[in-house]
């Protein structure tokens, strides 16, 4: 049973493949970074714009206003990153129930190199903000003796994270499959449209709990230091 | 019953037993989490979109577990190494 999209492999030669992963990312890649240059291409900053531009500033607009609800801060700096993330997963999971498309969110591979990149992201913007002392400061918070479990939170988290989406949309695929076996008329489609949800959700859930790490390893801002109940960790 | 037997026996059971308690604890979780949130929203209407952000979080963070005990049995059933080596090992 193939249940991951890296079992799908249409070229190899050597140490390296193609498997359906990095031809689906490729995809959506090009589909998400044409698509904006196409409608970017005419930007006007006049009342007469065109529905796509609309459309664009309403989801760049609703990211940054949930950055800035969650992180209480500027949400410029973080809104390349946090908003890729979720556009590009959004899209991927999205694009799960067209027939023939395998989602690259299902495979480990793709999601333990977002983990990856979420977890060198936390100390690159830590250490935009803050000097190293400070942002080192941070481990031996509230006391020295909690620091062991402090970098194991680190390394838990990351596996989460990676763990959490590859097994939400692992499961609603291979669940299809079972139930394909089983079923096959009207039942998978309303699993698919349960996994469309878990889907979205999953997007948020993941672009959210990035934007939360990285705000917690910035400089506390007045907000939090004026009530410094708020732990932070997760 | 051979050794291949009773490794892929205890496979299938553990696997079986693997996502069957491990759902258990996230689902009581879960269950209580939209209780608690359902209840503060029925307290303070105006902060409904902060509570179910809020909850949608901590369900994820909740339901990770169950998630992972859905991996082991996954991995148990079709990526098992002890099965793959049993195998090899019995010249299959």
């Amino acid at each position: 049973m193939k249940y991951s999209p890296d079992q799908y492999v249409y070229l190899e030669w050597g140490w390296g493949e193609i498997n359906a992963t990095l031809i689906f990312t490729w995809l959506i890649m090009a589909l998400l970074v044409g698509g904006s240059w196409l409608i970017s291409r005419r930007l006007s900053s006049t009342t007469d714009i065109s529905s796509w531009q609309n459309f664009l500033e309403v989801i760049v607009k609703g990211i940054n206003d949930h950055i800035e609800e969650v992180t209480h801060r500027d949400p410029r700096p973080f809104l390349p990153l946090i908003g890729t993330f979720f556009l590009f997963i959004l899209v991927s999971n999205i694009l799960s129930i067209l027939p023939f498309f395998q989602p690259p969110t299902g495979s480990l591979s793709t999601t333990a190199a977002y983990a990856l990149v979420v977890f060198v992201a936390v100390p690159v913007y830590g250490l935009r903000s803050q000097s190293l002392a400070s942002y080192l400061k941070q481990y031996i918070r509230p006391t020295p003796f909690m620091l062991p479990f402090n970098i194991l939170g680190d390394v838990t988290r990351t596996f989460a994270l990676a763990v959490r989406l590859y097994g939400n949309v692992m499961s609603s695929t291979v669940i299809i499959l079972v139930l394909m076996v089983i079923v096959p008329l009207v039942i998978p489609v309303i699993m698919q449209l349960l996994g469309l949800l878990t889907g979205v959700i999953q997007a948020y859930i993941f672009a959210l709990l990035a934007a939360v790490y990285i705000a917690t390893a910035m400089k506390k801002t007045e907000d939090e230091t004026n009530n410094s109940i708020q732990g932070g960790s997760s | 019953m051979t050794s291949l037997d009773i490794i892929g026996f205890g496979s299938v059971l553990g696997a079986g037993l693997a996502i069957g308690f491990g759902a258990i604890g996230a689902a009581i979780g879960e269950g209580m989490a939209a209780a608690a949130a359902l209840r503060s929203m029925a307290q303070q209407p105006d902060q409904t979109s902060t509570f179910t952000r809020t909850m949608f979080v901590s369900m994820a963070m909740i339901e990770s577990t169950s998630i992972y005990a859905f991996v082991i049995a996954m991995i148990l059933i079709f990526a098992n190494p002890i099965w793959n080596h049993a195998v090899k090992a019995s010249g299959g």
